[in-house]
Order: C-alpha cells, then sequence, then structure tokens
C-alpha cells in the first residue's frame, strides 16, 4: 500500500545542516494499523509527512499503491492526496467554519454538489458521533469533539489510508481512548490503513498490528507489536515502554525482572499469587500498566530478594504461569 | 450659521465619505492581491519565490516611505491622466489610492500570518491547490482580522484625504484649510474636525460590531 524507500529529510538551516530523517525504509500494507513511535525529535513527524510528500525528501522515494509519488506531477499528487486523509495534533480545523462545513471542504475539492456534499457530511457526523455538533463552530468544542470532527474531515472523500500525526497527544487518557476506539473501528468497518505517529506505548499498544520504534532519524527496530512489546531489542524501545526507569543499576539490575502483561492475564492476583506462592517479597519499582476489560496490558519492573534461590522459584511461577519476563530489568 | 455654511458642510462631509469609501474599496482591489502575492511568495508560504516577494517588497516600501503630500504633488501628471483633472475630490481618489494601497497590502499580509499554518498544511494535506489555498483558506480564515485592518486603513485614508484639501481636493479637509486656516474661521475648522472625528467613530463602531458577528471563534 505505501512503500518508503531509504527517505531522508534534511533540514538546512542558516549554518548547520539536520538529518530529521535518515535513510528510512518502510512498508505498510493494506488494512493494517500501523504505529510509528519514538520519542520528541526522533523524526517520526517529519517521517509521515513524508508519505503525502508535506515534506518532499532530500533523497528516497515514496510508492503509493505502486505508483511513485515522489516524481509524480502535481495534480497526480493532489490525486493521491485526497486518497490519503491526515489528522493532526492540533486538529487543524477552519476556525471560521462550522462543523458541517468542514467536513465539507474536501468535498468542495473534489467538486461534489451540494445537496450530495451535505449528505455525505452527515454521514460521517453520525460515523464520528457527532450528529448533534453540525452547527458548531471548533472555538465550541472540546479537544476530542475536534479530533472527531478532523477524522471526519479527512475522511470525507473515501480515503484508503488515514495517517494520524500524534492525533491523541493533546486528548486526556479517557479522550484518547475514545478517538482510538473510533480509529480502530474506522479501520475495522471501512478497511482504511491507519499509520499512527505517537510518542506514547499505550497508544500504539492498545491498537497497532505493526510498530516501528525511531529515534535519531533511524528506524530501530520494526515488527508486531506483541513482539516489540515484550522483547524490546533496542534502547529507546525499552525506554519508551517503561519511561520511569531508565538509570541502569548495575548491581541491583541483577535482582530486576520486567515482566510483560499481553493482555493474557490480570496483573493483580498474578504478582499476588506469585508473592503468595514462592513466599517471598518482591519490590515493585516501576510499572505502566492499564487494564482493559478485566485484561492487563502493560510492563512491570519487579525486584527480587538477592537469594538465588528464591529468584529460582519466581522465575518458575512466572513459566508456568505463561508470562512475559525478562532478566536484568530496564536495559541494565 | 447661515444656509450656506450648513450646505457646504453637508457637502463636504459627502466628498469626505465618497472620496474615502470608493479610495478604500479601490486600495483593497488592489491590496488584497499584493498582501496575498507577498505572503505567499515569503520563506515559509505555499508559493516561495524568492525574487518575486524581494520585488513586491521593493516595490511596497518604495511608496510607503514617500510621505504622502509629496507622493499627492508628485503624481500629478498621473491623476491628470487618469481622471482628466487633478482638483476636486475624484481627482484624489487617485493619489489616495497609490499610498493607500501597500499600506493595504501590508495590512492584509499581517492578516494572512495569524492564519494557523496547521490548517494551511492540512488543506494541502487533502490535496487543496493553491488558488484553492488562498480563496477557501487564507482568506476566510483570516476575514475578521482584515475587516478589522479595514477599519484601520479607512481612517487612515480619511486622514489623507483631508491633507489633499491643501492642493485643491475636496471633502471636509478643504474646507478647513480654505475657511479655518487661510480665513481664521476657527469655528467652521472646530466644526469639520468634529465631523472628522464622529466620521471615524462611526466607521470603528460599526466595523467593531460586524467583526464580533463574523468572527466564529469567539
Amino acid at each position: 500500500m505505501i512503500r518508503l524507500e531509504h527517505i531522508t529529510k534534511e533540514f538546512s538551516s542558516k549554518n548547520k545542516k539536520v538529518t530529521a530523517v535518515n535513510d528510512v525504509s518502510l512498508h505498510i500494507k493494506k488494512g493494517e494499523i500501523y504505529g510509528i513511535i519514538g520519542f520528541s525529535g526522533a523524526g517520526k513527524s517529519t517521517l509521515v509527512r513524508c508519505i503525502n510528500l508535506l515534506e518532499m525528501p532530500t533523497a528516497g522515494r515514496v510508492y503509493y499503491n505502486h505508483k511513485e509519488l515522489t516524481s509524480a506531477g502535481e495534480k497526480e499528487l493532489r490525486t493521491a492526496r485526497q486518497k490519503m486523509g491526515m489528522i493532526f495534533q492540533q486538529f487543524n480545523l477552519l476556525e471560521q467554519r462550522s462543523v458541517l462545513e468542514n467536513i465539507c471542504y474536501p468535498l468542495e475539492l473534489a467538486k461534489m454538489p451540494k445537496k450530495e456534499r451535505t449528505s455525505r457530511a452527515k454521514e460521517l457526523l453520525a460515523l464520528v458521533d457527532m450528529e448533534e455538533k453540525a452547527k458548531a463552530y471548533p472555538s465550541q468544542l472540546s479537544g476530542g469533539q475536534k479530533q472527531r470532527t478532523a477524522i471526519a474531515r479527512a475522511l470525507a472523500t473515501n480515503p484508503s489510508v488515514l495517517l494520524c500525526d500524534e492525533a491523541t497527544s493533546a486528548l486526556d487518557p479517557i479522550t484518547t481512548r475514545s478517538i482510538l476506539a473510533l480509529l480502530k473501528k474506522i479501520n475495522e468497518t471501512l478497511g482504511v490503513t491507519i499509520v499512527i505517529i505517537s510518542h506514547e506505548m499505550r497508544v500504539v499498544e492498545q491498537i497497532c498490528d505493526r510498530v516501528s520504534v525511531m529515534s535519531n532519524g533511524v528506524i530501530q527496530e520494526s515488527g508486531e507489536v506483541k513482539e516489540v512489546f515484550l522483547n524490546p531489542k533496542s534502547e529507546t524501545a525499552r525506554r519508551l515502554i517503561l519511561p520511569d526507569k531508565d538509570e541502569a543499576g548495575s548491581d541491583a539490575g541483577r535482582n530486576r525482572i520486567r515482566i510483560a502483561f499481553d493482555g493474557q492475564s490480570s496483573f493483580e492476583p498474578v504478582i499476588a499469587t506469585l508473592v503468595l506462592e514462592c513466599n517471598t517479597k518482591v519490590n515493585i519499582l516501576g510499572a505502566n500498566t492499564e487494564n482493559i476489560g478485566g485484561r492487563a496490558y502493560g510492563q512491570m519492573l519487579i525486584e527480587l530478594p538477592e537469594d538465588e534461590e528464591k529468584k529460582n522459584l519466581v522465575r518458575d511461577f512466572l513459566k508456568r504461569n505463561q508470562i512475559h519476563f525478562e532478566e536484568g530489568g530496564n536495559g541494565a | 450659521m447661515n444656509q450656506q455654511m450648513i450646505e457646504l458642510l453637508a457637502n463636504g462631509i459627502k466628498e469626505t465619505l465618497y472620496m474615502t469609501v470608493v479610495s478604500t474599496v479601490i486600495a483593497y482591489l488592489a491590496g488584497i492581491p499584493l498582501g496575498v502575492v507577498s505572503f505567499v511568495t515569503d520563506r515559509q508560504g505555499i508559493c516561495r519565490n524568492r525574487v518575486i516577494h524581494f520585488i513586491v517588497g521593493i516595490f511596497i516600501n518604495l511608496v510607503r516611505s514617500v510621505p504622502f503630500l509629496i507622493l499627492l504633488v508628485a503624481i500629478i501628471p498621473f491623476t491628470r491622466l487618469v481622471v482628466g483633472t487633478m482638483i476636486g475630490s475624484t481627482a484624489t481618489i487617485v493619489p489616495l489610492v497609490v499610498a493607500a494601497a501597500p499600506y493595504v497590502a501590508r495590512m492584509v499580509e499581517s492578516s494572512l500570518k495569524e492564519v494557523n499554518p496547521g490548517v494551511v498544511e492540512a488543506a494541502v494535506s487533502m490535496g487543496s491547490t493553491r488558488f484553492q489555498i488562498i480563496y477557501k483558506v487564507l482568506l476566510p480564515e483570516a476575514a475578521p482580522s482584515l475587516l478589522v485592518g479595514s477599519l484601520i486603513s479607512m481612517a487612515t485614508i480619511l486622514g489623507y484625504s483631508a491633507m489633499a484639501g491643501f492642493v485643491g481636493g475636496g471633502g471636509l479637509g478643504a474646507i478647513a484649510i480654505n475657511y479655518g486656516y487661510y480665513r481664521y474661521q476657527t469655528d467652521i475648522m472646530l466644526i469639520t474636525v468634529a465631523f472628522l472625528v464622529l466620521i471615524v467613530q462611526l466607521f470603528q463602531e460599526v466595523g467593531i460590531r460586524i467583526v464580533s458577528r463574523i468572527d466564529k471563534r469567539s
């Protein structure tokens, strides 16, 4: 669906050159939700802007449905862009247009007659659950409502791809979850391929199929979300998964175990049972977990007692219960 | 005050309004494209073009730096060419437009700069042409600010029109100069000034009301 080949983007200011994206190749498949995650300044926003050529890459090629966009003419590029919706962190709605008129904007570009525009816009409002706000102006909406409007607008022309640039970063956790649920619904019901840029692991965790971890303009690792999540190979991935604990205590690190919850169990009974069964104390050093429908997703870093025998008991317990863990803690 | 004086003042007000409104409209017809061109060819613009941006900038600054009274006299041949005369309120419109258009262009440019660049980016991402971005996004989004700018421009043009009274222009300015200044009729001077103030106030009040009506941000 989307293929990026050796994309490099450099920005040159007065006296220095900054390489925001450095030789990145990616292949995003039709119908999947693809996450690109990294800390601020990792180059992920620039990368997603290279997909619809809001940023022209300094080098490399972008293919969309086997068609090279980097060499396409302006008209072809505009047509391609109408088939790729995009939403933004700051929503970027037209402030002087009502919700309905905002959704009509891309339809005006597509030269749809007025009557059809309005009925199509109303359809989209129903999809994003915003029917009662059709006549409201962006300044009267909450962040979540603004993003819903933006999503409706991005979907107006039936795009096959939706690019989300930090789409939930300006929203609170509950709103974030509802927006993510909406994106998931759109992916499942309309079959829209979604690319999500985020700095939050839980966003990617919740809805993405595959993920790429990015830092310093380079993709550190890519794979199935579950795989990356359970066995992070790069330092960046580890830090994104469990951000609180990045001091790598050399000695203490040996007693640390990182447990990953992938939705197969609920974490509270696990820790409680572990303590009871192994008859040992564990210290929870940090956790980044979320309870979704009674299932545990997330990471927990625990410290075990020095005693080697007790440690083995814990290992056995975790293995027996098929709970994924990694020793040495957070990259120590 | 006699009947003749009242007629004189009424006529002056009419001429002043005529000069100001017509000049403002024509100045905007020229100033909006000029301001838009300067804005879109700028570094972050949607049609980056250093050469055009530079030339437009030079032109705007050049005209803007000539004092109005000098410009008024300097372009008399041009004025005569356009309206056939150099006296009266219609003749004053020519220098008023020439002086105001670059001023308006800068006002327009600064209004467009207030438009959130993210909105423009979103419009690009939806496949808008440059022209569509200008007339469907930039200008409508900047509309309230453009209107505020036009009120300021109008007050400035009104002031300029009074200055034109010195060299044979019409309107309240001419009355103030001919009666108040040359004939030492202070009362006439004060009355014309009062009317000028009133006109500016009126424009401002009505304008601000319209702005708050059309601005959807609040």
